[in-house]
């Protein structure tokens, strides 16, 4: 449900920007000419241009961002630094550690200024889990029924519910949590993007899981659109559509083989070893069961629909790993 | 192998143009001769026969392509159209003999909740009444069924039971199929159904929490009581190993004339005669918009359609005029 408009935001800080998907943000907001200063902050410098953006390298675990913050007087806060991979942070510690405590910090940080009017945060579908007790389409307002495993999901849960405090500590802050399905595209980089890339496929036997996807083009959009556009509280973003698992496999083209139950941690301990992709610890049971997410109010309240579809969202990851060229793209957003 | 031939829209392709030396186009002509061959095994010939192959093999290139869609809730309409239903078909017409009364009583559009008695250790009567619908309906409508979440979690059997249409009996689900303009069928008993003995058949067991009629109310579409006569008999339940079933994780363990003395051989049903009836709906609509939370109303209509159920069963019974022959 559309809580209406926020003042439309002047100052912005964008976290996370060293990764791909966080930098494009920062670049499609210098180009909103209403937006006065756009800042970045991340670890690491990021290695693409930021447009007129301001790069500030600070670690959203210290202080220093509440100064900043303070500072230049931001009004508006994109939280896109919570990291999926532990490959990208170092070890999971580290991950856990930018994201829970980075993720506190900010939000300290954020509570404690005023001029602060809008958050915007980036979320997963993840933290619905994924289990044959699910119901086939999850809403908005629906726990999960099997708590994820996996580090990254439970990360975003413990995110979401420090997101939740906020919203009651400061009811005058408007806040969108964008619960984001699978990210593929042809550039960016995920577990499911490393997964299809493998030589051999592990698939788990006997299941076929249903797969939604969320093209990396319509994930920077839908962040812009919940920067600039109307709030939305909690609401999941995807793509249209539905793959079973066995059709992704088809589609990849890859030689697959089935997997036990009893043998996924095994499987996924030696597909790690031999450093094909840092699958966490519950993928295959993602596959063997899937989820998928309903999105009537990404196009209601959020304004928003994707120029990509599940499937073509796919089949361009698939088309750019082939060394074909990225097909045209051209967005229409709704009320904007 | 689809034998009726549904294909709607599709060029047959003469298989005599596929004519290749490689590899693959050897394998294809070894499928094709295979596919001739069983088709005229079942007395298929000419066009016909010709026609059955070219969308059998246009079948097996979609499935290989993945060029097919499932909706979101896994309903794979290729897959049941040209694959799971011919399966089927024998059971229905050869087997079971089934007859279908009352099939007008199904709306030709837009939702509605078809309610029905439980029986048969395994599910066949749903299977059996998703065939029902299909074929005798004059817009040959999917029936979409609610299971249990046993079924979901179960090798094989899980992802076959979504792609066939079917998806876990909880009210979200069923109230997104119901507003979607499905027919949605339920079968309330549970495993209290399929797992009675066969001395207490065709008696129904109590209906739940009427969850389902709920549903139906909160989506606004009628409610058709379904009586399923022939189910109890296909496999009769003789006793229930109750130690065995805890052991495997299973709701009951049932011993029949044939299982698991004979083994595998105790998985086919004995041929009885099956009728199923679709009674006059009950329309849900009518009351207030609350009327779906007051539960002494849902409670009212649970029972209202359970004794209509249970008195169309025993007619039925009385009018059956042999259980096999």
């Amino acid at each position: 449900m559309s809580r209406g408009r926020a003042p439309s935001p002047r100052v912005v800080l964008v976290t996370g920007v060293a990764r791909d998907l966080a930098g494009r943000v920062v670049r499609r907001l210098c180009d909103d000419p209403t937006i006065e200063v756009v800042i970045g902050v991340d670890l690491v410098a990021p290695a693409h241009p930021m447009g007129r953006g301001e790069f500030v390298r600070a670690d959203i675990r210290s202080p220093m961002v509440a100064r900043l913050l303070a500072q230049s007087e931001v009004d508006t806060v994109v939280h896109m630094g919570v990291i999926a991979t532990p490959r990208d942070a170092g070890s999971r510690v580290a991950q856990k550690d930018i994201n829970v405590l980075g993720t506190m910090q900010l939000l300290a940080g954020v509570q404690r200024v005023p001029t602060m009017r809008r958050l915007v945060v980036k979320s997963t579908a993840g933290v619905y889990g994924s289990s044959p007790r699910d119901p086939a389409v999850f809403t908005e307002d629906m726990p999960a029924k099997v708590m994820p495993r996996s580090g990254f999901a439970r990360d975003s849960m413990e995110v979401e519910s420090y997101v939740r405090s906020l919203s009651r500590r400061r009811p005058d802050i408007d806040i969108s949590t964008l619960r984001m399905a699978n990210v593929v595209g042809p550039s960016i980089r995920t577990v499911l993007t490393d997964y299809f890339s493998m030589p051999v496929l592990p698939v788990p036997w006997g299941q076929d899981g249903r797969l939604q996807f969320l093209h990396e083009d319509d994930a920077v959009a839908a962040m812009v659109q919940a920067t600039r556009g109307p709030t939305v509280g909690t609401c999941n973003v995807a793509g249209d559509g539905v793959l079973a698992l066995s059709q992704a496999v088809r589609l990849a083209g890859r030689p697959w083989v089935p997997v036990l139950p009893v043998a996924s941690g095994s499987v996924q301990w030696a597909v790690r070893r031999a450093g094909w992709a840092a699958l966490p610890s519950d993928h295959l049971s993602m596959l063997a069961f899937g989820r998928v997410i309903d999105t009537a109010r990404m196009r209601s309240g959020l304004g928003f629909t994707p120029a990509y579809s599940t499937r073509t969202a796919f089949e361009s990851f698939l088309a750019a790993r082939r060394g074909q060229d990225r097909p045209e793209q051209h967005l229409e957003l709704g009320v904007g | 192998m689809s034998l009726r031939g549904r294909a709607a829209g599709e060029q047959p392709a003469s298989p005599v143009e596929v004519v290749s030396d490689s590899d693959l186009g050897r394998l294809v002509m070894v499928v094709i001769q295979a596919l001739r061959a069983a088709g005229a095994a079942v007395g298929l010939a000419g066009e016909d026969l010709d026609r059955s192959v070219a969308a059998t093999l246009a079948f097996l290139r979609r499935r290989i392509d993945g060029d097919y869609t499932i909706d979101e809730f896994g309903f794979d309409d290729d897959l049941t159209e040209h694959l799971a239903l011919p399966l089927l078909r024998p059971l229905f017409r050869a087997w079971f003999r089934v007859e279908v009364r009352g099939i007008d009583n199904i709306p030709d559009s837009g939702g509605a909740l078809i309610v029905a008695n439980h029986s048969g250790t395994i599910a066949l009567d749903s299977v059996m009444t998703q065939v029902a619908v299909h074929d005798l309906h004059p817009r040959h409508r999917h029936l979409r069924m609610l299971a249990a979440d046993l079924v979901f979690a179960s090798p094989v059997l899980g992802p076959l039971a979504r792609k066939t249409g079917s998806t876990l009996a909880t009210q979200s689900d069923a109230e997104r199929l119901l507003r979607a303009g499905h027919l949605v069928g339920v079968w309330p008993e549970g495993f209290k159904g399929v797992g009675k003995l066969y001395r207490d058949r065709y008696r129904l067991q109590r209906f739940g929490r009427g969850g389902f009629v709920a549903s139906a109310m909160q989506a606004q579409v009628p409610i058709i009581p379904c009586s399923i006569v022939g189910g109890e008999e296909t496999y009769p339940m003789l006793g229930n190993a109750s130690v065995l079933a805890r052991m495997l994780g299973l709701p009951y363990f049932p011993l029949t004339p044939t299982f698991p003395w004979l083994g595998p051989l105790g998985l086919v049903p004995l041929p009885s005669k099956w009728i199923i009836e679709f009674g006059t709906p009950l329309p849900s609509t009518g009351g207030e918009e609350q009327a779906a939370d007051d539960p002494a109303v849902v409670f009212e209509i649970t029972d209202r359609v359970r004794e209509t159920i249970q008195h169309t069963v025993y007619d039925l019974l009385r009018a059956r005029r042999t259980t096999f022959f």
